[in-house]
């Protein structure tokens, strides 16, 4: 078909749609923006990270810092004192990267900060157009391997939120156990559902009927799979609202209600 | 009685414009009720395309105020009422004349995806066994009635026109039917990589909003599309395993 003979493009912005089709894509600017400048910001404050035995998500695992819970102790000295450093420096980019090559943020992204396109049937602003096929989003294939990495920093967190639960005075529960645990729930719920998981358990597989395992695996998976959207939102917040938690109760700006 | 104005597009692939048209609504009425009783009355020349009014042919899409739609599907109640409806034909294929588009462009690409191979029959009848379970998945690939809604809001095809290398939405859903099938040994993905060229699809979720058959395409078809891809071309660890398992 000669693609002379197709219809005008239409121009940035350019539509006949009368719903409010910008809304999603500020929404998710507004969105996504935010935590990108928060969590940076968070990254690189390198303290009020925890408080007792609560962690922030963004500090954890902590390989080297200045809180008990650190693995390794403190910033070790071989590290230049000019080159920055933070704890969530040297573990924020695993989670980042998943969320960065999530399925779901980039058709998200690709609209909300690129325009390509800027809402469905809206036009678009470039004529060129390279897709995941080429360089550089044809990186996003390595989605999978930040799926592993997730997988094991949920463990960590997992086990944080446990801690959150343990004060030196024993078992007990605060506000700040239900964040952690609120937490370490969303993000298994938007991890579970990642459609590479969906695909390593049974999707791949053209018949799943004669394994049982991988067949309950992957209708789980599914199952968390068709609210992706929602949980990776839900997750976003909270993720974001547990450090500010912590942090504001390590400043000292409010304090934790220990419920029992 | 309630009236309401209709601006439809009126027009060939060498130009055109959108004309005015009252139309009067019943209660139940759907957008193509009113298209064909402007052409009855009005516009005798007003060339549209449909078949079944059922929402089963796939005929009858155009958009409706801006959205890929059935005009056969879409209810009067469901439109804004005290402004124009706007009725113009697809964008992503040649306009022949006023609502209608050259879709056979479609079938042409249709023909280029590798067909149906099944293995060799499980019983002595020459038939085969398949769990429900597993055909259940593509099922719903199945339920597709060609409407090209999903090609024409795909902004791959509508705003980059790469139809010399993009087979759209639709017929990654085909492929996905075959590819996934429990009977079927063929291997399509070298073609969905360099053919196909899935990797254009930016997972944005137009094709899945307009369909109507609400077949979820991105989701059930193209991402676990895209994740075979993977584990064929750009995963080393699973092409590690692959070849252990192989030997
Ligand atoms: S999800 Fe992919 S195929 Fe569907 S409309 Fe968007 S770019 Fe096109
Ligand atoms: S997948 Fe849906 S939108 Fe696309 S052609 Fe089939 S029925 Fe129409
Ligand atoms: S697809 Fe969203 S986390 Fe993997
Ligand atoms: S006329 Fe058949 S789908 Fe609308």
């Amino acid at each position: 078909m000669a693609t002379t003979s197709l219809p005008i493009r239409r121009s940035f912005g350019e539509t006949l749609r009368r719903d409010l089709w910008w809304l999603p894509g500020v929404l998710t600017f507004i969105g996504l923006g935010a935590f990108v400048v928060y969590s940076t910001w968070a990254a690189f404050q390198g303290e009020h990270y925890a408080f007792g035995n609560y962690l922030s998500p963004f500090y954890s695992p902590e390989i080297f810092g200045d809180s008990p819970h650190a693995m390794f102790g403190a910033k070790p000295a071989w590290i230049p004192a000019w080159v920055p450093f933070s704890p969530a420096l040297l573990i924020l980019w695993a989670p980042g990267g998943f969320r960065f090559t999530c399925y779901y943020y980039r058709g998200a992204y690709y609209k909300a900060f690129w325009a390509d396109p800027p809402a469905c049937a809206v036009g678009e602003p470039r004529d060129s157009y390279w897709g995941e096929r080429k360089f550089p989003l044809i990186l996003q294939n390595v989605h999978r391997y930040f799926l592993y990495l997730a997988l094991v920093f949920l463990i960590f967190l997992a086990h944080d939120a446990w801690k959150g639960f343990w004060f030196a005075d024993g078992f007990g529960v605060g506000v700040g156990s239900i964040v952690l645990a609120a937490n370490v729930f969303f993000l298994a719920a938007y991890t579970f559902g990642c459609h590479s998981l969906r695909h390593v358990v049974g999707g791949k597989c053209d018949e799943l009927a004669d394994k049982p395992v991988r067949c309950a695996a992957y209708k789980a998976c599914t199952s968390l799979n068709v609210k992706h959207m929602l949980f990776a939102w839900c997750s976003l917040f909270v993720v974001g609202f547990s450090d500010l938690y912590v942090r504001m109760l390590s400043m000292g700006i409010w304090s934790d209600w220990r419920i029992f | 009685m309630r009236k309401a104005t209709f601006k439809i597009w009126r027009g060939n692939s060498e130009g055109g414009e959108f004309k005015s048209y009252d139309a009067d609504i019943q209660p139940g009425m759907v957008v193509l009720d009113a298209v064909l009783q402007i052409q009855g009355e009005q516009a005798g020349d007003l060339a549209c395309r449909w078949n079944c009014r059922a929402g089963k042919c796939g005929s009858c899409s155009a958009e409706i105020n801006g959205k890929p739609k059935l005009m056969c599907m879409t209810r009067m109640n469901t439109l804004p009422e005290n402004e124009p409806i706007t009725v113009e034909p697809m964008k992503a294929f040649p306009l022949k004349k006023d609502l209608v588009t050259d879709v056979s462009w479609n079938y042409e690409v249709k023909k280029k995806i590798k067909k149906f191979k099944p293995r060799a029959p499980d019983a002595e009848d020459g038939t085969w066994r398949m769990s429900q379970g597993d055909v259940d998945r593509v099922q719903e690939f199945r339920k597709c009635i060609e409407c090209f809604l999903c090609q024409d809001v795909c902004h791959v095809l509508r705003d980059h026109h790469k139809h010399e290398e993009f087979i759209g939405p639709r017929f990654l859903v085909y492929a996905a039917a075959l590819e996934m099938h429990p009977l079927d040994t063929e291997n399509r993905l070298g073609d969905l990589k360099d053919e196909s060229n899935i990797g254009y699809c930016n997972i944005t979720k137009c094709c899945t909003k307009v369909c109507p058959e609400s077949i979820t395409i991105t989701d059930n078809a193209i991402i676990p599309l895209k994740e075979r891809v993977v584990d064929e071309f750009y995963d080393p660890l699973t092409k590690l395993v692959k070849i252990l398992r192989r030997k």
